[in-house]
């Protein structure tokens, strides 16, 4: 095998994570960077004809290829795993930006105890209050220590919103449940459609607090602290599934590419198939560099003296796995890291709303809109509520577009086609709204991740395998926020309203979202997790995973900035720590 | 090499071409106009009579509008199916193949190609029956992944934008007031509370200025 020049960092995956921390490394230090991306190279110009739904919102073409590779799925450890093979519950992306260039832009921080979760949660309820088969799992960084560098994510995307809690300081109309944030967000909250408008004046007169969501596709235009500038959106719609056609949706190819590329420290090579991460063993185990695939077909390693893993969450793991570095989960007796942890999140159409009036639905953003935290996490009164947590409701105007959002009907039209069917379908086709609800995933000891014994990749390697289904906890949270939806949709005046009819087991057709979260989670002990608070390995220190797959559990909302945050601090790690020091940094 | 087939397009096979004005009344544009004779890409032209039958009686041409006959849905399905939607390119079909409970989606082998060719056996002469009898005879395969794929593609052939060959004169989009792609909504997105906002349609190729290639059309 060819062995190619040595780098001093290796960063597997040119998404979020791993192009943000090239562009950290690559602006801040003069080490020599090299990105290796499998997919194709993305540049912002190439989105100025791609409003196309048939090609992008259906036929999923930013998604990742799956004739090359997927991943397997059972309910539980006595089934046999089938192999998911079309896009369904997520769909990760593929190409430089990753699941970066087509997300729809929605950027709301955690919530301060979903860091401390089993903590907190005990402490307030005891040991008892938790599901029997859980893992839940503390993160080892607190709100606090993270406050700082989500400040900066907000400000490198210029994200628009409208704080509710600033520095302790309740805000009407912004989110009083946040947890405290330093500074405003740095543009203002984005336009309010009139099914928006219903949503929040419905929320209102039941007493909640409906806030605008916050928004890295921005209101208006803004230049971020490097310099880029991006303009306002315009509300075409084309954003989920698709990239932005001005730049005003913030994406790895525009607010970090053209840094990236300003500086000749960093390369990235496209078309690069990564396969192994090599090590030493103790004495001095350390990560030696990669092994990959590239465009041509030929498999080379590329030496490194820090490897970066950061191409999403479920390579996250399968690399560790395929590679043999740490000790696998086993469920059985809880012993081994590698793919504990594993969470989606409960995502429904609590409640489908049927209206009067026109909403003009195809104008709008992925990210516009109002949130309603007022059942999230913990900050309602739960009384005798049978589940842990909770979750957001939001009613967005997103740009709906025909193909996938025709034949939205009550459950009291029954044909599925024909003169009826069209009849109703072309009434309803917009005048109907989801009131949405996104809930936290607790981890259980039975969801999680290994490698499939039958299904391969393109090259033989086998394919990640998903151990996953809902519990109690999901099911009774499902139930709730479909009574809480029934009451939302008739303060927005719906003429008929069909709430969600119950979780069945998981539902890998159902497009749910694309936050997939564990696998190579963090923690403050390598007993129980796979790095450190810093995102570094236990046992390979010069060895950094990034990305959702550290999450040890999933909050009710979007991640990309929690990734972002954490990917951040790791690289202020690195500069003002490790570089001088290489070792352990926590 | 397969003998060209090919459809032909009449006032008698389509019921004319209709355009629909905004208020959805039908001006019958091009009935006097000679036939049209495209050449199909994966079809026998007796397969595209049946499809074109068959989409009709899912997505008719009635008094709540345009149909599935005037968007053109056969002529997208027909492309679509010669490119690489219908030969699975990105699909996982390694295997070993086996029967699933519905929550791990379409487990099997054929490709939609293979579905449609096989499906089509099943309609024979579907395109002379009268209504009621296409009618029935659809109802009988509605728990089939044929009718399933042949619904969810009709439906997209009304809706998708015309460079792909369906929703032709945006018959589609006028049914359901999409305007396609519009660049800018800055100055409307906030107004038109309670009432329909119907700017004129326009294609991705008119939005941008430019001449665009669909997937489908590449080699």
């Amino acid at each position: 095998m060819k062995t190619l020049p040595a780098v001093d960092a290796v960063v597997i995956g040119g998404g979020w994570a791993g192009l943000l921390m090239a562009k950290e490394l690559g602006s801040r230090t003069p080490l020599t960077i090299l990105v290796l991306e499998r997919g194709i190279p993305r540049k912002s110009s190439d989105y100025a004809d791609t409003m196309d739904e048939l090609e992008y919102a259906i036929r999923l073409r930013m998604m990742q290829d799956l004739s090359q590779e997927t991943v397997t799925l059972r309910h539980n450890s006595a089934q046999r795993a089938l192999p998911l093979r079309q896009h369904g519950s997520f769909q990760p992306g593929a190409g430089v930006g990753g699941s970066g260039e087509h997300w729809n832009a929605l950027c709301p921080r955690f919530l301060p105890d979903v860091f401390e979760l089993f903590s907190s949660t005990t402490k307030k309820y005891g040991q008892k209050s938790l599901p029997e088969d859980h893992s839940i799992r503390d993160w080892g960084v607190t709100y606090g220590e993270l406050e700082p560098f989500y400040t900066r994510v907000e400000k490198l995307l210029g994200v628009s919103g409208k704080a509710g809690n600033l520095n302790g300081r309740k805000i009407e109309g912004g989110n009083i449940f946040e947890g405290p944030r330093s500074e405003e967000y740095p543009t203002p909250p984005t336009k309010v459609s009139y099914l928006s408008s219903l949503f929040h004046d419905a929320a209102k007169s039941l007493g909640y607090h409906p806030y605008p969501s916050p928004s890295a596709t921005i209101s208006q235009s803004y230049t971020n602290p490097d310099g880029i500038a991006r303009g306002g959106c315009t509300y075409c719609g084309f954003c989920a599934r698709f990239g932005c056609m001005i730049g005003a949706k913030a994406q790895p190819t525009n607010v970090l590419l053209p840094v990236i590329q300003k500086h000749n420290n960093v390369a990235i090579r496209t078309g690069a198939w990564v396969r192994r991460i090599q090590f030493d063993s103790p004495p001095k185990p350390q990560a030696r560099g990669v092994t990959y695939v590239d465009a041509t077909g030929e498999e080379v390693f590329q030496p490194a003296s820090i490897v970066f893993l950061a191409s999403w969450t479920f390579n996250n793991t399968r690399l560790l796995l395929l590679s043999g570095i740490g000790d696998p989960y086993n469920p059985t007796t809880s012993l081994g890291t590698v793919g504990r942890n594993f969470t989606h999140q409960l995502s429904i159409p609590a409640a489908n709303a049927f209206f009067e009036k026109p909403m003009n639905r195809f104008m709008g953003s992925g990210s516009s809109g109002f949130l309603l935290a007022d059942f999230d996490g913990d900050v309602f009164d739960r009384g005798s509520l049978p589940f842990l947590r909770g979750g957001c409701f939001a009613v967005r105007a997103y740009g709906f577009q025909p193909i996938g959002n025709f034949g939205v009907l009550p459950r009291s039209v029954k044909s599925r086609w024909g003169s009826e069917w069209k009849k109703a379908a072309i009434y309803y086709y917009d005048r109907t709204s989801a009131i949405s609800f996104t809930g936290e995933h607790l981890a259980y000891k039975g969801n999680y991740v290994d490698l499939d014994p039958v299904y391969k990749d393109k090259l033989g390697d086998p394919l990640l395998r998903l151990t996953l289904d809902w519990r109690d906890n999901e099911r009774k949270m499902a139930e709730f926020a479909a009574a809480r939806a029934l009451e939302l949709a008739r303060a927005m005046g719906a003429r008929e309203i069909d709430a969600f009819s119950g979780l069945g087991p998981y539902d890998s057709t159902r497009y749910q979202t694309t936050h997939v979260q564990g696998g190579t989670i963090m923690g403050a002990e390598p007993e129980h997790s796979v790095v450190n608070p810093y995102l570094q390995h236990w046992q390979l220190p010069n060895l950094f995973v990034l990305g959702g797959s550290t999450f040890p559990q999933n909050s009710s909302m979007n991640p990309t900035p929690t990734i972002l945050a954490l990917t951040l601090r790791t690289a202020d790690a690195i500069v003002n720590r490790y570089l001088k020091n290489p070792g352990p940094v926590a | 090499m397969r003998r060209r087939h090919f459809l032909t397009l009449s006032a008698t096979t389509l019921g004319g071409v209709l355009v629909y004005t905004l208020d959805r009344k039908a001006t019958l544009l091009a009935s006097q106009q000679k036939p049209l004779r495209l050449p199909l890409r994966f079809f026998t032209e007796t397969e595209a009579l049946i499809v074109v039958a068959a989409a009709s009686r899912i997505f008719p041409t009635d008094e709540s509008g345009p149909g599935a006959k005037e968007a053109g849905v056969a002529i997208y399905i027909d492309r679509q199916l010669a490119g690489s939607y219908g030969h699975d390119r990105f699909r996982y079909t390694q295997p070993p193949f086996e029967d699933a409970p519905t929550q791990f989606g379409y487990q099997g082998q054929a490709t939609p190609r293979q579905i449609y060719r096989e499906g089509l056996k099943g309609l024979k002469h579907f395109h002379l029956l009268p209504f009621a009898e296409q009618d029935k005879a659809l109802q009988e395969i509605e728990s089939s992944a044929f009718f399933s794929l042949l619904r969810q593609n009709t439906i997209e052939g009304m809706f998708c934008d015309p460079m792909h060959g369906g929703n032709a004169g945006m018959v589609g989009w006028q049914l359901v007031g999409f305007p396609g792609p519009r660049m800018s909504n800055y100055d409307d997105v906030d107004k038109y509370y309670g009432e329909a906002f119907r700017p004129p349609p326009s294609t991705l190729a008119q939005v941008t200025g430019r001449k665009l290639r669909p997937s489908e059309d590449e080699p």
